[in-house]
C-alpha cells in the first residue's frame, strides 16, 4: 500500500523534524566517532595525530578484548531472554486478571521509570555481601554470596539489575500483543478441547511473534548499549574483567580514562557488531515471524 | 510617566551595579554532602572578606565527572578558572601545558606573596615539578591509616594496636579465635596495598622517580616486597584474616557491622567512621613489614588539588591568586582540616590545630599527619606521576582480584599488571610527547 502526496515537498517537510533529530543526535556523533577512531589525541585536544588503524590494531591484538566480547554476548542474551520470558509470563497472568487489573499493570510498569544508575544502586544495596538483605538471606540458605570475588555471581547481579527495569517495557508490549489476539480463535480452540498450554503455544505465541521479534531486537540493543550505568553502579566491570562488557569498556576508557581515540575505535566496533546482529536478525529470524 | 521614572531608576541601578560588579571566578569541585556545604561556606567567607572578586563554587559530581566536564568545557572554550582534580589525574593535567596555568607562575604574575616553604613538602611534592615549583594548589589530601575496633580487641585480649603486618597477622588470629569473622578489610586496594606499601618501605612503584622524572617511566610494582605482600594477603583471604570488599571504600560496611575488626582506609574516612561506628575505635599508622625496612618512610597522599585553567582575563587570575592565598591561610586550613579530616597543607595550620587542642579532643586525627611528615620524602615516597593512571589502577584492581579469588599467584598477577600498565604508559607517552 503506497500513500501518494500531491506535492513532492510536503512529505519531506513532514519528515524534516525527525530527520534533523537523527542527523544531529545520531549521524553527526557517529561520524565524529568514526573520525576520532583514526587519531590519537590528548585529553584536552591540544595535539592530534593521525595514526591510521593503530587504535583498532591495539584492540584486536588484546586477548582481553575478545574476552570482553564473549562477556557481552553472555550478558546481552541473558538480559534479553530472562527479561522477555519473565515479562511474557507476567503479561499472560495480568491479561487474565479481571479485578484490579489496572493496579497490577501500573505496578508492573513502574520500574521502567527508574533511572538505570538508581536501579543499579538499589540492587547493589540488596546484594551487598555484608549488609544486603538478599545476600544475607542467601547466606542463611547456604549460598556464599560475594560478588566482589565471584565472577559468576557478579554476572548474575548485573543481569538481574539490567533486566529488572526492562521487564516493564517488555511487559507493556506483550500485554498489548495479547490483547490483540482475537478471542474467537482461542474460544474455538477451547471448544475443540485444546488445553490452555496448547492454546497458548499453538495460537497465542505465534500471533505474538511480531512483538517477540521486535522486543528481541530492542532488548539486545538495550543490553549492548545502555547498561553501562547499571554496571558502573554495581560491579564496575569486576571482579577481574568478569562483567566488563564492550559498552562499559567504551564508557570507562573514554569518559573515565580519557582515552578518546581508543574509546572511539571501540564504539565503532560495537556499532558494527550491533549493525551486523540486527541484519542477521532481520534476515533469518524475521522469516519465522508471522505478520497478520 | 511614573513607569518611565521607575524604569530609569532600574536602568541606572543596573548600570551602577554592573560598574561595581565583582569579577566572577568559577570553581568546579567534586565535594558532595557535608564537605560540599563546607566548600560553599569557604567561598562565601572569601567573598564577604573583600568585594573585588566573587568565587562561585559549582558541584560537578564525583572526581571523574568533574575532571571530564572540565576537559569537555576546555575543548568548548567554556572552562572554569579553577577545577578540583583528583591525584590520579595529576599527570594528565601536567602534560596539558597549554591548558593549565601553573600555580607558582600565577602567584608570581599576579604579585601575590607566596612562600612555598610554608607548605608541607609531603603534600606539595605530589603536585610540584622537578624544580620543586608548585603546579597546583593542594586542597584535600589524605593518607591511608589503620582503624581498629577497640571493643573487639579488648574481647580478644589484645591491648595494643598492630604496628607491623606481622602484628596484623597475630592480632587477627587472636580475633578470629575470639569469634570475630574477619581480621581486616581494606579500601582502595591499589592505593593502600601497593602504592603506599611501596612508599612505606621506600621501594619504587615505577622507574624514573615514580614517574616524576619523565614520560618514559615504567612500572616496578612486581618486585619481591610487593609480591610477598600480595601473596600473603591472598593467603589471608583464604583463612579469614583478610576479607576483600570491593575496589572503593565499601569495606566500611564490614567495619561498621563489626564483621571485620580492622580497616585500612583514608585518613579522611575518620568523620564517616566516627558517625557510623557504634563502638570504641582507634587509629593507628599504616602497618609495615618488620625486617623489610628499618624505619618506615612517610606514606603518600591521595585526594585532590586545585588546578587553574588557561583562557581567562588578567583580572580574573588576580582574583584566583588572592583566593588561593586565602585558602592557604592557617585559620581557613585548620578549619577545613578539622572539619573534613583531610590533612592540613601548611605547617602553620598544623600548629594552629595543635594549639587549639583539637588532636587531644579527637584522638586519632593526628595519626595521618604524623605518618605523612616523618622524615624527608624520598624519590619513592614523594608521590606518583603516571599517565593513564585511572586505567592503570583498573588493571591493578583486576590483578589483585584474581589473587584474592585464588585464580592466579601474586607474581603472575603483578607481572601481567605491570605489562598491561606499561602499555598504558607508552600510550600516554605517545599522545603527550
Amino acid at each position: 500500500m503506497t500513500v501518494t502526496f500531491p506535492q513532492k515537498g510536503l512529505p519531506w517537510l513532514l519528515l524534516l523534524p525527525q530527520l534533523l533529530v537523527t542527523a544531529i543526535f545520531f549521524l553527526w556523533p557517529a561520524e565524529q566517532a568514526l573520525e576520532q577512531a583514526f587519531y590519537q589525541e590528548d585529553a584536552f585536544g591540544l595535539s592530534r595525530e593521525f595514526i591510521g588503524l593503530e587504535n583498532f590494531a591495539a584492540l584486536f591484538t588484546d586477548p582481553l578484548y575478545y574476552q570482553s566480547m564473549l562477556t557481552t554476548l553472555v550478558f546481552s542474551f541473558s538480559v534479553a531472554i530472562v527479561g522477555m520470558s519473565l515479562a511474557l509470563l507476567l503479561a499472560v497472568m495480568a491479561d487474565r486478571v479481571i479485578r484490579g487489573k489496572l493496579a497490577y499493570q501500573t505496578l508492573l510498569i513502574w520500574p521502567y521509570a527508574v533511572a538505570p544508575a538508581l536501579a543499579g544502586v538499589l540492587w547493589w544495596i540488596l546484594f551487598d555481601p555484608s549488609m544486603g538483605p538478599i545476600a544475607l538471606w542467601l547466606k542463611s540458605a547456604g549460598v556464599d554470596w560475594n560478588h566482589y570475588l565471584n565472577g559468576n555471581q557478579a554476572m548474575i547481579l548485573v543481569v538481574i539489575a539490567s533486566t529488572w527495569k526492562q521487564i516493564s517495557y517488555n511487559f507493556l508490549f506483550f500485554l498489548a500483543g495479547l490483547q490483540a489476539v482475537p478471542r474467537s480463535l482461542i474460544e474455538a480452540a477451547a471448544i475443540d478441547g485444546a488445553s490452555p498450554f496448547k492454546r497458548f503455544w499453538t495460537i497465542v505465541f505465534p500471533l505474538l511473534s511480531p512483538t517477540t521479534f521486535f522486543l528481541l531486537v530492542v532488548n539486545l540493543v538495550y543490553a549492548f548499549f545502555e547498561t553501562f550505568g547499571v554496571i558502573d553502579a554495581t560491579t564496575k566491570g569486576g571482579p577481574g574483567q568478569s562483567t566488563t562488557t564492550l559498552v562499559y569498556k567504551v564508557f570507562n576508557d573514554g569518559f573515565v580514562g580519557l582515552d578518546l581515540g581508543g574509546s572511539a575505535a571501540q564504539s565503532v566496533v560495537l556499532m558494527a557488531i550491533v549493525g551486523l546482529m540486527t541484519v542477521i536478525q532481520f534476515r533469518f529470524i524475521e522469516r519465522k515471524v508471522q505478520y497478520s | 510617566m511614573h513607569n518611565l521614572k521607575l524604569a530609569s531608576v532600574v536602568v541606572g541601578l543596573s548600570i551602577a551595579s554592573s560598574g561595581f560588579a565583582a569579577t566572577e571566578i568559577e570553581w568546579w569541585h567534586a565535594m558532595g554532602g557535608a564537605n560540599g556545604e563546607k566548600v560553599n561556606e569557604i567561598a562565601k567567607a572569601f567573598n564577604d572578606s573583600q568585594d573585588a572578586y566573587e568565587v562561585k563554587p559549582v558541584y560537578k559530581g564525583n572526581y571523574t565527572e568533574t575532571m571530564t566536564s572540565a576537559i569537555a568545557a576546555f575543548r568548548a572554550k567554556q572552562q572554569p578558572a579553577i577545577v578540583q582534580v583528583f591525584e590520579v589525574g595529576t599527570a594528565s593535567m601536567m602534560a596539558a601545558k597549554g591548558a593549565i596555568y601553573p600555580v607558582y607562575k600565577l602567584m608570581k604574575d599576579s604579585g601575590q606573596a607566596f612562600d612555598e616553604s610554608a607548605y608541607l613538602s609531603a603534600v606539595t611534592g605530589y603536585y610540584s615539578n622537578s624544580d620543586g615549583q608548585m603546579l597546583s594548589m593542594p586542597f584535600n589530601s589524605s593518607t591511608p591509616v589503620l582503624y581498629y575496633n577497640k571493643d573487639l580487641f579488648k574481647k580478644a585480649g589484645i591491648s595494643q594496636a598492630p604496628k607491623t603486618w606481622q602484628d596484623v597477622e597475630s592480632v587477627s588470629n587472636k580475633l578470629l579465635a575470639s569469634g570475630v569473622s574477619c581480621g581486616f578489610t581494606t579500601a582502595w586496594q591499589s592505593w593502600i596495598q601497593l602504592e603506599n606499601l611501596s612508599a612505606r618501605h621506600n621501594v619504587p612503584f615505577a622507574s624514573l622517580e615514580n614517574g616524576f622524572g619523565g614520560l618514559k617511566t615504567e612500572l616496578k610494582f612486581n618486585g619481591p616486597l610487593q609480591v610477598a605482600h600480595v601473596q600473603k594477603m591472598g593467603e589471608w583471604q583464604k583463612n579469614g584474616i583478610f576479607s576483600y570488599s570491593g575496589r572503593t571504600n565499601d569495606g566500611a560496611a564490614k567495619f561498621y557491622s563489626q564483621e571485620c575488626a580492622m580497616f585500612t582506609e583514608s585518613s579522611a574516612g575518620y568523620a564517616g567512621i566516627k558517625r557510623n561506628a557504634k563502638f570504641d575505635f582507634g587509629v593507628a599508622e599504616l602497618p609495615y613489614w618488620e625486617g623489610k625496612v628499618k624505619q618506615p618512610s612517610n606514606t603518600i597522599i591521595g585526594g585532590a588539588s586545585l588546578w587553574v585553567l588557561q583562557g581567562h582575563s588578567k583580572e580574573e587570575y588576580k582574583g584566583v591568586a588572592s583566593f588561593l592565598s586565602y585558602l592557604s591561610k592557617a585559620s581557613v586550613q585548620a578549619d577545613w582540616h578539622q572539619f573534613s579530616g583531610y590533612l592540613p597543607i601548611t605547617k602553620a595550620a598544623y600548629d594552629l590545630t595543635k594549639e587549639q587542642g583539637f588532636y587531644k579532643a579527637n584522638p586519632g586525627t593526628e595519626t595521618g599527619v604524623i605518618q605523612m611528615t616523618t622524615g624527608t620524602p624520598t624519590a619513592n615516597t614523594k608521590g606518583l606521576r603516571l599517565g593513564n593512571f585511572v586505567q592503570i589502577r583498573g588493571v591493578i584492581d583486576e590483578a589483585l582480584e584474581s589473587v584474592w579469588s585464588g585464580d592466579v599467584d601474586a607474581q603472575t598477577a603483578l607481572n601481567t599488571a605491570v605489562e598491561r600498565g606499561n602499555a598504558q604508559l607508552r600510550k600516554f607517552e605517545k599522545a603527550n610527547d
